[in-house]
């Protein structure tokens, strides 16, 4: 059996402990945090050490025509971790060093295993941070964050992960080892190939080391949440705020399913009643948010809204907690939660939000929406049951008008959390017929054998010309 | 039928996980193994599994559900899933389908069986010179290999238990309430001094003491290997006991043994005839030592004299999270004047100990408690006060082992001290 052989020769170089074959611990990484996805069991975990042990797995790879699914904290929401062919699980957890920080260029280098969290409260030391931070940072690594392009609740000002990557050592699907960019601001040499591996899911290489830009911490900060009597004010105040030249960090848009259900669930004090609360957060030098926090409050005032300002860090918390509450929230009102992450410009964001009601009600679902509206990207969630065939069936139609409405208001079929299993399917509607053959020409130039993270990203070929 | 007797009981917990992952950020095990199948989430889809009947019964898949039962991805979860009841559930059906492996089986004996484990604790203590060598720091060390790892430091065994130095009753004339002691086996047989502290709070606090000599182990090892039928044995033992003492409350020093009186007698005694009620009205009565004297006797804070130390507190996790007795021990802690209180950066982390766990596990239980002693070192006391033995037993062994010369009362021994 070339299974067994290629096991043996895993253990070779991994050593027993870090080659695991129990199916019990196998069905622990059948799947991931994505709802509504097939499972599937992988043939064995692979847990190295260095990014030489990486090389010499992918090597194993290639012999015994095993896919490899790279793997962080297994929090993606796209189905980006799912072994769907089986082969070889590759967890970068025990690869989990901040190698260097570096407080005079504002730069940190990074093994993938690292948590995110872990870095911020490691360059915190230095009053520095490491902006991008996903509902996840408690758990999620910076590999899988890489890997996704992973955005989060201060993307409005600070941007998303793709900004802070500026070097990455990647080892690709034939086991070289390759590194591109480095700790300067400035890098044209060449194609981007940094971008290129940022968001590419596992799917074109696995990174090994990743060389990310700090900045300064804020030094103050001021949080407020809004109600509103109805979407069309809220989506105004979101543009008001930002058209009057302020970029919260935050922008954070709540509609009245999700407000209702996070008020049901966990009983943090939200204005239940309103049509849609915006939860806004200024932060930078304390004059700055005093004038910014002035301008958002008069904004959302003249757009009918009524403002809260938290005073102190307990209220802030509070606030925050009720925003995260929202998923797990609505995750459990039905048995199933189709969590959808379209994105829009700014500009459509009141449009897209009436777009989802009306698509709720045309098929008769629960649709709650909340997410980053200063980013534009909303997070759709359908409440329904598996189990529930007709209800499913109205369920793929609507998620699929989510997609067209928000492309053709000149949106995308993901902002943060990436294709994966997930939206494969979708993908020539954003690509085009020629522009997904472009994917696949890329995935076959990188990865011939097509073993990396098969079955994702690239619809049907998966890169088999 | 609670989820002691049947899987199906958490069937709803088991379907609100949403496998989001946060509790990897918690979960004290995951952060040493980094592991899915250490972790709550992983370990929910092994329950469901077994549930399903895709995985049958195996000495490996019984493994998987065991860990620090310490409660930290309870508290994480968004979804509220009550992984505790999972987990039990899960290792009582292991139990069921498996059989009790042979170091439970002996455990359960000797627990079950007072006489015996009296009987065993003490020839161990007399026979303790053979066996155990004195540690530099205090304590002794296995001289032969006892099962244990070589390293681990053992307090020495009280040569006479703590039930047997007192009568069974201590009377308070003219008291306010009177009260059942249960002590626990630690407390008994390990740290006595900690039990004569919480008999003088007691009294001194106008109280009067039971200390009913027929008592034995709270059966919480049991439950918590999943070792049901004996456990439910011991749990109708001392509803039979206690109930008929006519007392306004029992008392414990030590949150497993209260989660056992609190929780678990009420779900193993589910239904059960003669047993249920009876249950219930003890759990209503059960309360830890500290929330006691905070709240239903109140301490006399004027006769608090001073007591001069820089301590700092851990918080036992089946304390704080189980019992929800949080606030009270930092706020004795605060009333005795004299007393420089530092607290920890993560007073409710477990220490690692968790009971058999740390015999099984060694290494990740060392591994754990480490971050605690790092922890603790960073506060600069030289006293850690704590409210349970375990938890003590693990923090004396790791502070005599890495030589930090600091040392662990319980926080009623802090109380009785400034009382006296
Ligand atoms: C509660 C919750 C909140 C979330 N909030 C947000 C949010 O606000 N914004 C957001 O963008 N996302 C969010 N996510 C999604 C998810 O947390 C992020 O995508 C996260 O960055 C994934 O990190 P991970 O370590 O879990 O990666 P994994 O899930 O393990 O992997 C993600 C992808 O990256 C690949 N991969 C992993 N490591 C490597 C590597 N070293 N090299 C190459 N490929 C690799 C995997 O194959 C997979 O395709 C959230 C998820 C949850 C459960
Ligand atoms: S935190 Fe709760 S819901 Fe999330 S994966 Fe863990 S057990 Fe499941
Ligand atoms: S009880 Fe503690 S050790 Fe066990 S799974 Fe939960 S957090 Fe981890």
């Amino acid at each position: 059996m070339s299974l067994t052989k290629a096991i043996l020769d895993l253990r070779a170089i991994l050593g027993k402990e870090n080659v695991v074959t129990a199916k019990e611990d196998l069905l622990c990484y059948s799947f991931d945090a994505t709802a509504g996805m097939p499972e599937h069991l992988p043939d064995v975990l692979v847990t190295p050490l260095s990014v030489k042990q990486v090389a010499e797995v992918v090597k194993v790879a290639n012999r015994y025509k095993l896919p490899v699914y790279p793997r962080g904290s297994g929090t993606n929401l796209s189905g980006g971790t799912v072994p769907i062919r089986g082969g070889i699980v590759l967890s970068l957890l025990k690869m989990n060093k901040i190698l260097e920080v570096d407080p005079e260029n504002f730069v940190a280098i990074v093994q993938p295993g690292v948590i995110i969290q872990t870095l911020n409260t490691t360059v915190a030391a230095y009053g520095l941070i490491y902006p991008p931070d996903p509902g996840s940072m408690a758990t999620a690594t910076m590999g899988g964050s890489v890997a996704e392009c992973s955005g989060g609740l201060r993307g409005l000002k600070y941007g998303v992960t793709r900004d802070y990557v500026m070097g990455l050592e990647v080892v690709l699907a034939n086991g070289d080892v390759v590194r591109f960019g480095g700790k300067t601001v400035k890098n044209v040499t060449a194609y981007d190939m940094v971008r290129l591996f940022t968001g590419s899911e596992g799917t074109l290489g696995i990174i090994t080391e990743i060389i990310v830009r700090l900045i300064p911490a804020p030094e103050a900060r001021k949080t407020m949440l809004a109600s509103f009597k109805d979407l069309t004010s809220a989506g105004n105040s979101i543009l008001g705020i930002i058209q009057s030249k302020v970029i919260p960090a935050t922008m954070e848009i709540m509609d009245r399913v999700t407000m209702e259900t996070v008020e049901n669930h966990a009983h943090v004090g939200l204005p239940t009643g309103a049509e849609a609360i915006l939860l806004v957060e200024v932060d930078g030098i304390p004059e700055v948010v005093r004038r910014e926090a002035a301008t958002v409050r008069k904004v959302i005032t003249r757009n009918g809204g009524t403002v809260k300002a938290a005073a102190d860090d307990r209220e802030r918390d509070q606030l925050w907690a009720a925003r995260r509450a929202a998923l797990p929230a609505l995750a459990q009102k039905r048995p199933t939660t189709i969590l959808e992450d379209a994105t829009v410009p700014r500009s459509k964001i009141t449009d897209m939000l009436l777009a989802i009601q009306d698509i709720g009600r045309r098929y008769k679902l629960t649709i709650g929406a909340f997410g980053h509206a200063g980013d534009g990207n909303l997070h759709p969630t359908i409440l329904t049951d598996a189990r529930d065939s007709e209800e499913m069936e109205r369920v793929h139609q609507a998620v699929d008008e989510i997609f067209k409405a928000a492309l053709a208001m000149g949106g995308t079929l993901s902002g943060e959390h990436g294709i994966g299993m997930a939206k494969a399917r979708y993908l020539p509607w954003e690509f085009g017929e020629k522009g997904v053959q472009l994917l696949q020409k890329i995935k076959e130039a990188l990865d011939p054998g097509c073993i990396l993270n098969p079955g994702k990203l690239i619809p049907r070929g998966e890169g088999q010309v | 039928m609670s989820h002691y007797h049947d899987l199906s009981a958490v069937e709803e917990q088991i379907t609100s996980c949403m496998r989001c992952g946060n509790c990897q950020a918690a979960c004290p095990y995951y952060r040493e193994t980094g592991s899915e199948s250490s972790v709550a989430r992983g370990r929910i889809r092994l329950a469901r599994a077994v549930l399903t009947g895709e995985l049958k019964y195996t000495p490996a898949l019984a493994e998987r559900f065991e860990c620090l039962t310490c409660y930290a991805c309870n508290a994480t979860c968004p979804c509220g899933v009550k992984i505790d009841k999972v987990l039990l559930a899960a290792r009582a059906a292991m139990v069921r389908e498996g059989g009790t492996p042979a170091l439970k089986k002996l455990m359960a004996i000797a627990l079950k069986n007072q006489r015996l484990l009296d009987l065993g604790f003490k020839t161990t203590a007399r026979a303790k010179g053979l066996f155990l060598k004195p540690h530099p720091a205090g304590g002794l060390s296995p001289r032969f290999p006892l099962g244990l790892e070589l390293r681990r430091v053992v307090p020495p065994l009280s040569p006479k238990p703590f039930r047997g130095q007192v009568r069974e009753s201590v009377p308070v004339p003219g008291a306010g309430k009177k009260v059942a002691f249960f002590t626990g086996c630690l407390n008994n047989y390990v740290y006595p001094s900690t039990s004569h502290a919480v008999v003088e709070a007691l009294t001194k606090s106008n109280v009067s003491v039971l200390i009913p000599r027929e008592q034995h182990c709270c059966g919480a090892p049991l439950v918590i290997n999943g070792v049901i039928d004996v456990a439910e044995e011991m749990a109708r033992s001392h509803v039979d006991l206690f109930s008929g003492l006519g007392i306004d409350a029992l008392v414990v020093a030590c949150g497993t043994c209260g989660e056992s009186f609190k929780r678990k007698y009420v779900d193993l005694l589910d239904g059960a005839p003669g047993y249920a009620n009876r249950a219930r009205e003890l759990a209503a009565k059960t309360y830890d030592i500290g929330d006691f004297v905070c709240n239903v006797a109140p301490f006399d804070r004027k006769r608090l004299r001073e007591v001069a130390m820089k301590v700092t507190y851990h918080e036992p996790c089946h304390l704080g999270r189980g019992l929800g007795v949080t606030a009270e021990p930092v706020e004795i802690i605060r009333s005795i004047p004299g007393l420089d209180f530092i607290p920890l950066k993560e007073p409710n982390r477990c220490c690692g100990n968790a009971g058999s766990f740390s015999f099984t596990h060694y290494d990740v239980s060392y591994n754990i408690l480490k971050r605690k002693l790092t922890d603790v070192a960073g506060t600069g006391a030289e006293t850690v006060i704590t409210g349970c033995g375990a938890c003590r037993m693990q923090l004396e062994d790791g502070i005599a082992q890495e030589g930090l010369g600091k040392k662990v009362f319980h926080t009623a021994e802090i109380l009785a001290l400034a009382l006296r």
